[in-house]
């Protein structure tokens, strides 16, 4: 692999273009269906966000890519093979599922000395790795006096130990303060950078907005959307906000040139028409407006929206 | 980003467990303390017959220099039972704390032949308790057969049956602390692991009786019944219709840890982690 790899969209499919490849995945707890058919590739050389709601079964598809669970049906591949079937993982992927993945009895270091033993990594990358994620100084401490912020830190230390080419990351910004997560996105920019493959999940689409160049979005263990941010911005679409005491007839109009109007409290919202397209058209049928508002969706509203039939806990609701 | 990587071997494995073990405080700590309550238990008694040695009379003293009754205080059953429940816990617990804590997750994904790591922490656990029994029951025979010296009642490790009393106590601790693994990578919960391995070791031999054929054989196959058996080397077993053999004790151990061992490997294969 070589740092010319770019992060591109559509039609980079080659050797090294599908790095993980998660085929027609199932995955079935008795007759709950975690996740159901989802198929998706993450491509190296840049940071791709997995998005979705909470329970939507992100982190049950990192764990069947990383072949702690078992697929029901259907196959995750990373360089071409399951990853369970590897004798050592740390040199071909690294992970961080759970912060809280760690015996709090030990010390940051005797912790990873004890990953990279066992992958035959030299010692010497422990201190390297501890001193990469600002935990050198308190690495002789142990792990039940840190905070959830040292605690995402050392797994994404441990993640590095093996210096892989295929890094997964499940919800690594929860806990950590305005100074960590940008040194974390700076990170994970630099790893794409590096022609390496970064896969981010995340419940919140602000945190991927400004990490991610790719997204895979999914809602109750089904495929949203697989597509480039841009795109994902794109289709989103952007609306018009309209305010008119001709509100009916200018809805007719705009809708029988092919736009989409919902009314809310005597504003019209217009998708599918842009604004200069509204005034024209309002002009021509003499009808009056008092504002004419083009807004931009911004991507957390598109993913609130695209995600909306697959919340699956919604406030009010008991868990 | 690495392109050659080194052969995986199994000795990295074992290293990294050893690593693990005695990263933790409480290992240390909870081998130490097993081992002074054993020693207390057995010194405590060999101490309080010495006590009362003026009370025997000149017969009765005479009889237990000649026979080595000594030699019964030298691992006494309350101390073995000790022994059992707490190498049991440190077996279960060298499996469950990675469960309890989700670091199992981290250690499947470090090196995803799970079977191997198991084998490794089996390799390394079964090292240190040998070890640990060994030590013990050395210097639980040496303190407590001290204790009768000032009346020249004490026997030294060339009194017949005195190594395999020593034997057979100290290889109850990785017998026992398998067992424990054994348990923990069934049940995977801590607790839960603590008291199946002492139900299985301590509990199951009370209520197996010897008296009928079946519940004799599974008595004797029961790693307790088998100690008692190797380390009753003074006098002559109680009578029992059918009564436990040597040579059948002495195969009760490979058997068990044996079958621990095959458990705790085979138990990590196919379950989701």
């Amino acid at each position: 692999m070589t740092a010319l790899v770019r992060c591109r969209t559509g039609a980079w499919i080659g050797r090294v273009g599908r790095v993980i490849e998660v085929n027609e995945l199932t995955k079935r707890y008795g007759s709950t269906t975690a996740v159901h058919d989802l198929t998706f590739t993450v491509r190296p050389g840049c940071v791709t966000g997995f998005l979705g709601p909470n329970g939507a079964g992100k982190s049950t598809t990192l764990r069947m890519i990383l072949g702690l669970h078992r697929p029901t049906s259907g196959s995750a591949l990373v360089e071409g093979r399951p990853f369970g079937d590897r004798s050592r993982g740390l040199r071909h992927v690294g992970a961080l599922l759970d912060a809280g993945d760690l015996h709090g009895g030990r010390s940051a270091r005797a912790h990873l000395s004890a990953l990279a033993v066992s992958n035959r990594i030299p010692r010497g990358r422990v201190a390297e790795v501890l001193r990469e994620v600002g935990l050198a100084e308190v690495a002789g401490r142990r792990i039940s006096g840190y905070s959830l912020g040292m605690r995402q830190r050392l797994g994404i230390a441990a993640a590095l130990l093996g210096d892989p080419p295929v890094l997964l990351f499940d919800e690594p910004l929860n806990g950590l303060d305005p100074e960590g997560v940008r040194w974390v996105r700076g990170l994970f920019r630099r790893l794409a950078a590096e022609g390496r493959t970064v896969f981010v999940s995340s419940h919140l689409m602000t945190e991927m907005e400004h990490t991610a160049d790719h997204l895979v979005v999914v809602g109750r263990g089904e495929l949203i959307a697989a597509e480039s941010l841009a795109e994902f911005a794109a289709r989103s679409g952007a609306s018009v906000t309209v305010r008119t005491p001709d509100g009916a007839a200018l809805a007719t109009v705009l809708t029988a040139h092919g736009a989409v109007v919902r009314t809310d409290d005597g504003l019209l919202s217009v998708t599918g028409a842009s604004a200069a397209r509204i005034g024209e058209l309002a002009f021509e049928h003499r009808l009056l407006l008092h504002e004419l508002t083009p807004r931009t969706a911004s991507l957390e509203q598109a993913f609130m929206e695209l995600t909306a039939d697959s919340v699956e806990y919604l406030a009010g609701e008991t868990r | 980003m690495t392109t050659t990587e080194p052969h995986a071997r199994f000795a990295d494995l074992v290293a990294a467990e050893w690593i693990k073990l005695w990263s933790l405080r409480s290992t240390a700590g909870s081998l130490l303390i097993a081992a002074l309550a054993v020693l207390g238990l057995n010194v405590g008694t060999a101490y309080d017959q010495n006590h009362y040695w003026a009370e025997r009379t000149l017969a009765d003293q005479a009889e237990f220099i000649r026979e080595g009754l000594s030699l019964m205080t030298a691992f006494t059953s309350n101390g073995a039972m000790v022994l059992m429940l707490a190498l049991g816990a440190f077996g279960a617990m060298a499996v469950t704390g990675e469960y309890g804590t989700g670091l199992i997750r981290a250690t499947f994904a470090a090196v995803p032949a799970r079977s191997s790591v198991l084998a490794a922490k089996v390799v390394v656990v079964g090292l240190v308790s040998t070890v640990f029994g060994a030590v013990l029951a050395a210097a639980s025979f040496v303190l407590t057969q001290a204790v009768f010296a000032e009346h020249g009642a004490g026997v030294s490790f060339d009194r017949p049956g005195a190594l395999r009393l020593v034997a057979a106590s100290a290889l109850l601790a990785p017998l026992s602390a398998l067992t424990g693994m054994a348990v923990g990578a069934l049940v995977r919960h801590g607790a839960g692991a603590v008291v199946g391995s002492t139900v299985l070791l301590l509990l199951v031999p009370i209520f197996l009786s010897t008296d009928r054929y079946w519940t004799a054989v599974a008595a004797h196959a029961m790693p307790y019944r088998a100690w008692t058996r190797l380390v009753d080397v003074v006098g002559t077993p109680a009578p029992s219709p059918y009564p436990g053999t040597v040579g059948g004790a002495w195969t009760v151990y490979p058997i068990w840890v044996l079958l621990a061992a095959g458990v705790t490997v085979a138990a990590v294969r196919r379950r989701d982690q």
